[in-house]
């Protein structure tokens, strides 16, 4: 089983990178769960680049025959989430076991369309673009386009 | 990308010919420069659906083709189920059956002025539009698969619509074959409330002014003269359409591999349409199609109830109403032969001609009104189906401007504020819960409108009846 990054460490960060119609989310970590985490922060600033609270906690299980499907899952639990309870999320905590099956916590709040001016709505992440991987230095990523 | 990589075969029809492990040609109508600005990714997709097993005649992508998922956004593919032929979730996109509707008001540019401001209040209010909003409408389970049945019909059933706007749709309201059994319970659940929303992101409530005439006696037939209003909204199957291409795009990964078929990409994932998964997805993807159809509906109405305030009088009368993401049974001649296809069209409409028959009889001498979203600042068309559509691109046409500038890059370029006050100075009232999500979708971010519809003219899908210039613009 691999560790779960909690806290932010020195390679955590997140990015989106341009598609033509949509926008792509990528998620950099020490280890494949942070680049998770911070991939869902890029997913979460799809949506609004506002301060979301980390007010309630939601759990969340999937699952995949691969760590890229098993990322793709990731995002598209999220997403489920965010519409069905109509919520954004800012604090993530994952867990993953085999590469294959994922547990996770998202901390998050209510949307609340003056505070948050939410730009855009995901409808799912998709198989383009997609990658997860580590780079020489150790460093691991996670992105996909999320079609908007 | 570089026109030097296609066969001119005319100044609007670009062919790839077969090559590698493609079965059939790739065919793209536009014009040379429409092609010069069209990413790789659009040769390189459209290449890829020409290698997938039971095509039939070409992969076809139309004038506003871009960067979409395995298939291209403005891709049109069909299939036979006697060869081999499969379906794909992700040909068919995560917003199913999304489309447009254009709705006559009967009213014209000098009546809507003095109101315009109050109108464009009024319409915000009471369209649900954006991230966080809530429809009126909760659907219970049995509510849920009798609209998942019914489509536009059920919606007027239940009072969200009139009946004489059923042979406007497509379909006419409602998509025979839909299963609402495999649609699963995470899908319902996202559309419980979602009902009678507009979404966010390109989607929209416009109400428009015939700007310009191009083809006076069509437009008659359509109700449409010089300075007449319309509105027209872009909206489709919402989350549960997402939630159903989302899960059936997984599911397909792992069929395509159960039947040794190849993809160039995993987004093309596809199933056998004589498959049980493949089945499975048409029902459940033609429920969606009821969903989209069903939704547009209600959003008819609600627009509606907002004109009969303002204008008690007025009656809005809806001119047609199209469809965008779908998989479609449809009969085609194929070198002479008649046969049943699976036609996918993903950013394409179908476009039918003057004496189709599967056009409602005031349309069928004319053909279809084929509706193409622009920019919130430059306009949109009104077109109709030309019977050459048929030989070319299987009664298709495209279906907008398609995006010149990523999302990314128009934020960098551009402030919703700003925007909003310079349309506001040109008389286009806009209206959004997000000034990001206005800079995201700015005008500048589109192609050219006017070089896509005049492309898809000249290569022989559709004929251009008007443009419409927008007046109020209400954006997810």
């Amino acid at each position: 089983m691999m560790r779960s990054g909690l806290s932010a460490g020195s390679r955590a960060r997140w990015e989106h990178f341009p598609h033509d119609a949509d926008v792509g989310v990528r998620g950099f970590g020490a280890t494949a769960e942070e680049a998770f985490e911070q991939a869902a922060r890029a997913l979460t600033a799809v949506v609004t680049h506002a301060a979301v609270e980390p007010k309630v906690a939601v759990e969340i299980r999937c699952e995949a025959p691969d760590l890229e499907l098993l990322f793709v899952e990731w995002l598209n639990c999220i997403i489920y989430e965010m519409a069905v309870r109509q919520m954004l999320f800012s604090r993530f905590a994952v867990k993953i076991e085999d590469g294959r099956r994922l547990t996770a916590t998202l901390w998050g709040e209510p949307v609340d369309v003056a505070r948050h001016a939410p730009a855009c709505e995901p409808k799912g992440a998709t198989y383009t673009a997609l990658k997860v991987g580590v780079d020489g230095s150790g460093t691991w990523s996670a992105g996909c386009i999320i079609d908007v | 990308m570089d026109p030097g990589r296609f066969t001119r075969v005319d100044p609007t029809t670009w062919r790839v010919e077969p090559q590698g492990a493609m079965r059939v040609p790739a065919i793209i109508y536009a014009d040379e420069q429409l092609i010069r600005d069209m990413d790789d990714k659009v040769y390189e997709q459209a290449v890829n659906v020409a290698t997938l097993p039971g095509i039939v005649q070409a992969s076809y992508a139309m004038p506003d083709a871009h960067w979409g998922y395995g298939f291209p956004i403005g891709g049109v593919a069909a299939f036979d189920a006697d060869q081999g032929g499969v379906v794909s979730a992700g040909g068919v996109g995560f917003d199913i059956s999304c489309g447009v509707r254009t709705m006559l008001t009967g009213l014209t540019v000098a009546q809507i002025t003095p109101v315009q401001k109050a109108l464009a209040e009024s319409l915000f209010r009471q369209i649900p539009a954006g991230v966080g909003s809530t429809g009126a409408i909760t659907l219970d389970t049995a509510e849920m698969n009798a609209m998942l049945a019914g489509g536009a019909r059920w919606a007027v059933e239940r009072g969200w619509g009139e009946a004489r706007d059923l042979e406007r749709i497509e379909e006419s309201g409602c998509m025979e074959g839909a299963r609402p059994e495999y649609v699963s319970d995470r899908a319902k659940e996202r559309q419980r409330r979602e009902m009678g929303t507009l979404g966010s992101g390109n989607h929209y409530l416009e109400v428009q002014a015939v700007a310009e005439i191009f083809d006076a006696a069509v437009a008659g037939a359509f109700g449409l003269a010089q300075d007449d209003v319309v509105v027209t909204i872009h909206c489709g199957s919402r989350g549960l359409g997402h939630q159903i291409g989302s899960e059936f795009l997984r599911e397909m990964v792992s069929a395509a591999k159960d039947a040794h078929i190849e993809l160039p990409d995993r987004e093309l994932a596809c199933a056998p349409i004589n498959s049980e998964v493949g089945q499975r997805y048409l029902g459940a993807m033609r429920a969606a199609i009821n969903c989209a159809l069903a939704n547009r509906e209600i959003l008819g109405h609600y627009a509606r109830r907002v004109f009969a305030h303002f204008f008690p009088d007025c009656s809005l009368k809806l001119l047609f109403d199209v469809s965008h993401n779908t998989c479609k049974v449809e009969p085609h001649v194929v070198d002479g032969k008649p046969r049943n296809l699976f036609v996918h069209r993903k950013g394409a409409t179908r476009a039918f001609g003057p004496g189709h028959p599967g056009l409602p009889a005031a349309l069928r001498t004319v053909g279809q009104p084929v509706l193409i979203g622009g920019s919130m600042g430059t306009g949109s068309y009104v077109l109709v189906g030309e019977a050459t559509s048929e030989q070319k691109a299987f009664s298709s046409a495209c279906h907008g401007a398609g995006r010149a500038l990523s999302r990314h890059a128009a934020l960098k370029q551009w402030s919703g504020r700003t925007i909003v006050d310079d349309l506001a100075a040109q008389g286009i009232l806009v209206r959004s819960p997000s000034m990001r999500g206005v800079a995201e979708e700015a005008p500048g971010a589109y192609k050219d409108v006017s070089a896509v519809v005049v492309a898809a003219e000249r290569a022989g899908l559709a004929r251009r009846v008007a443009r419409l210039r927008p007046l109020i613009c209400i954006k997810g």
